[in-house]
């Protein structure tokens, strides 16, 4: 009986006190024709050991090597501090701090991460979370749509360079509330500002830098889409904001949205997810925001103390007419990041996006070096650049796997040729000696 | 409080942990895309920044410090084993796009818990993307949509849900683009049958229900309730949150549900978190999984492999970035290995007993269960309405003062419908001891309440903060340190 702690007296004792004779009492309000014979076809448990020593096997299986993946998921080095503070019990086995006075170091720590997300990303407030960078696109482009009231229109501008796993999200999410998602197709590889038509639309999104590495003209689409009475939405990578303008500087005003996917901040890939995502906005649309905040407060002495803030926009107050039903977030993964963020301080992340940026442009020039291999746009990228080499790439990827290599995102189906291209991401996890090993195995392919 | 790590910074001071020698890479970006000013991040030593989490740690109640019976919420023992489990390198360094062909790992471990999770709730397929019981409801609300849309059924656009339910169901409906309407609860606890048929009709797409219910007793009419709603036309949903309970005795699917979620970080304990993350899978019978989200794992003959659209025409999507909380699906399925189908009737046995225990022993003491005549499931709900006539002394203040005692206190004011509500629950991993320890101080607060209510009103003395003041919070919104 795993984690059941009682003894043959306690459960004696139990039943005594509740004067039955056994649990199966217990359940006599259950019909009899609905319970089911235990599970026959679940295996019976075993010992932790042997469950490690399964999962061990499993996870030694998908050892790969060198990763040159990116497409929404980075390699990033995680300082030993991060996670060793993270998984303390305390932090790990809390849950929403529903009682403020017992949870004000969830509740502090969350303040710290709107107060670093905020001055990230320029703007004047951020949530607790939601679950991660698409699904925060879907809340972005809701909260739009509530926020520009004196938009009539449903129509939501999304440029075709937004990552492709985001937009599915967005389709399958926000469509139902009879949202308009019109995507804009992109010219070489960036959404050509001067021929997008804003009549009539309620909100546009831009990723900056856009699913292809590429960066985009923020500043002119931030600034015509506010001439077009439309809100503009932000979707940005956290560490990129340590060299990039922050998109509360885009423009005439700055955006009025900022979404993004947390992951780079101290989160491992774990395939994707646990991760975060993260919403910032405009204290004027501060009560349309989804999720939880945290606000700072006093005790009935004039101390001050931290609670969950604002909840009459949340679904346990408003209940249908909340702004999302978000309950449970991704609050594990906010503790991490704070963390992150503090150990690093604004040098440190400097240091990182700069590195990333660096071994990219390296991996790209080395690899460009080869003849079979060009860069498939010719823009400004940050770290991520797309690279035609030539021949089938996902028979190119399993070549370079042998070598112990991940190379990169074949773009079948989102780029002309894309059978052919990938997309490349050197962070600064990867070495001069990494990139040289990438180039060795496309020469010995 | 302590003070904010920005108090703490002091300029050009910094932590060991990354240090990256080269230049900032300005040539490299376009002068227009740059930024002009750095971010205020907190410059701090490593020893400042480490210290600083640890003590904020120690200001919060969990699982690992306190008894944490918060109603709904399942606050069970989250095992280290599975935690480490899923923390190896194999795992968390695997990037979401790396190709099958080295996934085999990851993708066996899920395609596993698929077949659990669908012997468990007598499903016929299972999606593990929803990455929490809400984003669970919301796939479940879409897929009942797309179900009727695709029998051009149209004018199905009512969600039904009883008037206890969580306020995710109305909300979740809201987000569907469905209409929530209610339907009321018997004064047992269960959903009036006779309101159910008022309101079910022609414009019915389904019906929400928990079972055991947000009331915390077993919806005993659960059968009539579906042949009602079938034959209306509409389909049956269930809120995994209670599946606690009936864990390895009772399955949603042999209750005719359609389509139901399970939230991992309460019935397969993977922690949670502060708030989150969680996990919550969505299963469905034969006539609506055409309709779950992707991916899916499937097996053939050369391994495992994922299933998108392509494949299943009729999904209703995407719904994460790639494959929703993976971390947390191997946590779960590390649970499951543990447990086993033998280990899971246990969970739903122990846990009834704790929360049947436990009642007896408040209701021995004067306090009042909401349903006194219905046995408790894993939890139960008690009513403190004449404890705060008699003595002033409400809920909230009870909880406070519980802090103080040593315990999480339960889940306050809900459901709403029960007045002054405490809905507790204990779970199966707590001791005897830590339950009789719970009835002692209820029985002392109560004693307090009545001789002193003052020191229960102004609870709680003894944490870090006092009583806070939410309405000063929204008043003055102080939401970032700047």
């Amino acid at each position: 009986m795993p984690f059941i702690p009682h003894t043959h007296a306690d459960k004696d004792s139990m039943l005594e006190t509740l004067g039955i004779a056994s649990t199966e009492e217990l359940f006599d309000e259950i019909p009899k024709n609905i319970q089911c014979d235990g599970l026959p076809d679940v295996p019976d448990g075993i010992s932790e050991m042997s469950m490690l020593r399964h999962m061990a096997e499993r996870a030694h299986n998908d050892t790969t090597g060198i990763c040159f993946l990116g497409a929404g998921c980075y390699d990033h080095y995680i300082p030993a501090a991060v996670w060793d503070i993270a998984s303390r019990g305390e932090f790990l086995t809390a849950y929403t701090p529903y009682q403020a006075e017992a949870s004000q170091g969830t509740l502090q720590l969350v303040y710290e991460f709107q107060t670093m997300l905020a001055s990230l990303t320029a703007m004047d407030v951020a949530n607790a979370s939601v679950y991660d960078g698409a699904s925060a696109l879907a809340e972005a482009i809701l909260m739009a749509v509530r926020v520009n009231r004196k938009s009539k229109s449903r129509r939501v501008l999304v440029p075709a360079s937004t990552h492709p796993f985001y937009l599915a999200t967005v389709k399958s999410i926000v469509t139902h509330q009879g949202i308009d998602v019109e995507i804009v197709p992109s010219v070489d590889g960036v959404t050509p500002i001067s021929d997008i038509d804003l009549d009539e639309a309620v909100a546009v999104v831009l990723q900056q830098p856009n699913f292809f590495g590429v960066l985009e003209d923020a500043d002119s689409l931030t600034t015509k889409a506010h001439e077009a009475g439309a809100l503009m939405i932000g979707v940005v990578n956290p560490m990129t904001l340590a060299l990039l303008k922050p998109p509360g500087d885009w423009g005439d005003t700055g955006a009025d949205i900022v979404c993004g996917d947390g992951q780079p901040l101290g989160i491992p890939m774990a395939s994707g997810g646990p991760s975060f995502g993260f919403l910032c906005t405009r204290m004027a649309h501060v009560r349309q925001l989804p999720g939880r905040i945290a606000g700072r407060t006093q005790d009935k002495d004039g101390n001050d103390g931290f609670v969950l803030t604002l909840q009459a926009r949340e679904q346990h107050i408003r209940r249908a007419k909340a702004t999302s039903n978000i309950c449970t977030n991704q609050g594990l993964l906010v503790t991490a990041a704070t963390i992150y963020m503090t150990l690093l301080g604004p040098q440190g992340l400097v240091e990182v996006a700069s590195a990333c940026v660096r071994n990219t442009h390296l991996l790209v020039d080395r690899l460009t070096s080869h003849p079979n291999v060009t860069k498939h746009f010719n823009t400004p990228f940050f770290h991520e650049c797309v690279l035609d080499f030539g021949e089938p790439a996902d028979k190119l990827q399993q070549k370079f796997l042998k070598h112990g290599i991940l190379g990169g995102h074949p773009l079948t189906g989102l780029i002309e040729k894309g059978e052919q291209s990938m997309l490349v991401c050197a962070t600064e996890a990867r070495s001069e000696q990494d990139i040289e090993r990438y180039y060795e195995a496309l020469e010995n392919g | 409080m302590v003070d904010t790590i920005f108090e703490k910074s002091r300029p050009s001071r910094r932590a060991a942990a990354q240090r990256i020698e080269g230049e900032v890479a300005h040539q490299l970006i376009p002068e227009p895309y740059r930024r002009t000013s750095p971010p205020a991040l907190p410059e701090v030593s490593e020893l400042q920044a480490v210290r600083h989490f640890t003590n904020l740690a120690r200001r919060n109640f969990s699982i690992d410090t306190h008894f944490y019976p918060l109603g709904s919420c399942t606050m069970k023992y989250n095992p280290r084993g599975a935690h480490r489990a899923a923390m190896q390198d194999g795992f968390l360094k695997r990037h979401p796009l790396t190709p099958t062909s080295h996934s085999q790992g990851v993708l066996a471990c899920l395609f596993e818990l698929q077949e659990i999770l669908q012997n468990v709730t007598g499903t016929a397929q299972v999606c593990l993307t929803p990455m929490a019981g809400a984003q669970g409801e919301l796939t479940g609300a879409l897929m009942i949509k797309a179900y009727h849309a695709d029998n051009n059924d149209h004018e199905r656009t009512e969600i039904i849900v009883p008037t206890a339910a969580h306020g995710t169901n109305p909300a979740t409906a809201s987000m569907a683009g469905l209409v929530a309407k209610e339907v009321e609860v018997d004064a047992d606890g269960d959903v009036d049958l006779e309101s159910l048929k008022r309101v079910v009709s022609a414009k019915t797409a389904g019906v929400m229900l928990t079972n055991p219910s947000t009331c915390a007793v077993f919806e005993r009419r659960i059968q009539a309730i579906s042949d009602i709603v079938h034959d209306a036309g509409g389909l049956l949903y269930y809120d995994g949150a209670n599946l606690n309970a009936i864990l390895g005795r009772a399955r949603p699917g042999d209750m005719q549900f359609d389509v139901l979620h399970l939230n991992l970080h309460k019935t397969f304990a993977t922690p949670h978190g502060g708030g989150g993350p969680g996990a919550g899978p969505v299963g469905a019978n034969e006539r609506l999984a055409p309709y779950l989200p992707t991916p899916m794992v499937t097996k053939s003959d050369d391994g495992y492999r994922w299933v998108d659209e392509s494949e299943r025409p009729k999904s209703i999507g995407r719904l994460s970035a790639f494959m929703g909380n993976v971390g947390i699906l191997l946590r779960a399925y590390a649970y499951s290995l543990l447990l086993g189908g033998n280990g899971m009737c246990n969970v739903s046995e122990y846990a009834t007993l704790n929360a049947n225990y436990l009642m007896k022993r408040l209701a021995d003491a004067g306090f009042h269960p909401a349903y006194p005549d219905r046995r408790a499931t894993h939890e139960f709900a008690i009513s403190l309405r004449q404890e705060a006539k008699e003595t002033g002394v409400t809920a909230m203040d009870f909880a406070k003062r519980l802090l103080d005692y040593g315990f999480h206190a339960p889940t306050t004011y809900f459901p709403l419908l029960i007045p002054e509500c405490f809905l507790i629950e204990p779970t199966e991993t707590e001791t005897k001891e830590e339950l009789d320890a719970f009835a002692d101080a209820m029985i002392a607060i109560l004693r307090e309440a009545q001789q002193n209510p003052e020191l229960v009103k102004q609870a709680p003395h003894q944490q870090s903060v006092g009583r806070l003041d939410e309405v000063h919070a929204v008043r003055h919104l102080d939401v970032t340190a700047h």
